[in-house]
């Protein structure tokens, strides 16, 4: 038996799933600096270029979220318990830590204000070291 | 879960990566399948009966204390 049986499609509609994912998640990225930077940069606090960009922002984020369900859909079994396994870290660490950081910021204990692309780093870099955890546990 | 994946592959002269192939899996989970570190979902199993013309139980063995 080869490794290029009919069956190998799943591999490479995996490959195409991810790589799609990659796409719309850049897209999502590129439109989030244009919404973050434009307003300042390109159009100088123009109320309606800012709508629209940050419209576009949230389009994308969509087409973003149901790449990502299409692609954790095509994962096998032991790839989307490690998923959940991951996501369910993430979003609880995201929970405990996200209200305990704007606790300290309600409360005057840190000197500037709570902004949430801290939050989002910490559930990024979680999301990421429980994913590589859970594989190493399996492998 | 104890299983005879690895010996049925090898008497078939399969890799990792084939059986994965077959079974539409990645090759780590038919290597965390082989090493006992993850029990295949029912489906899974009777898929993996159906490849190697064999019952269930006679790929997997439980394993009792």
């Amino acid at each position: 038996m080869n490794a290029t049986t009919p069956s190998s499609s799943w591999q490479n509609r995996n490959k195409k799933r991810t790589r799609n994912l990659a796409l719309w998640t850049l897209a999502w990225v590129l439109t989030m600096a244009l919404a973050t930077l434009g307003p300042a940069l390109l159009w100088q606090e123009d109320k309606l270029f800012s709508m629209l960009a940050i419209g576009l922002n949230v389009l994308l984020g969509f087409g973003m979220i149901y790449a990502n369900v299409i692609h954790l859909r095509g994962l096998d079994e032991m790839q989307q318990k490690v998923q959940l396994q991951s996501m369910g870290i993430t979003l609880g660490i995201g929970m405990v830590l996200g209200f305990a950081y704007s606790n300290l910021d309600i409360a005057n204990v840190i000197a500037t204000d709570a902004e949430i692309s801290h939050l989002m780093m910490i559930m990024a870099i979680t999301y990421m070291i429980s994913l590589v955890i859970g594989l190493k546990r399996l492998s | 879960m104890k299983n005879k994946l690895k010996v049925l592959r090898a008497e078939r002269n399969w890799t990792q990566a084939d059986l994965a192939n077959q079974l539409e899996v990645s090759r780590q989970t038919i290597n965390a399948i082989e090493k006992g570190k993850f029990d295949p979902s029912l489906p899974l199993a009777f898929k993996t009966a159906r490849l190697f013309s064999l019952k269930i139980e006679e790929i997997f063995e439980e394993e009792t204390d």
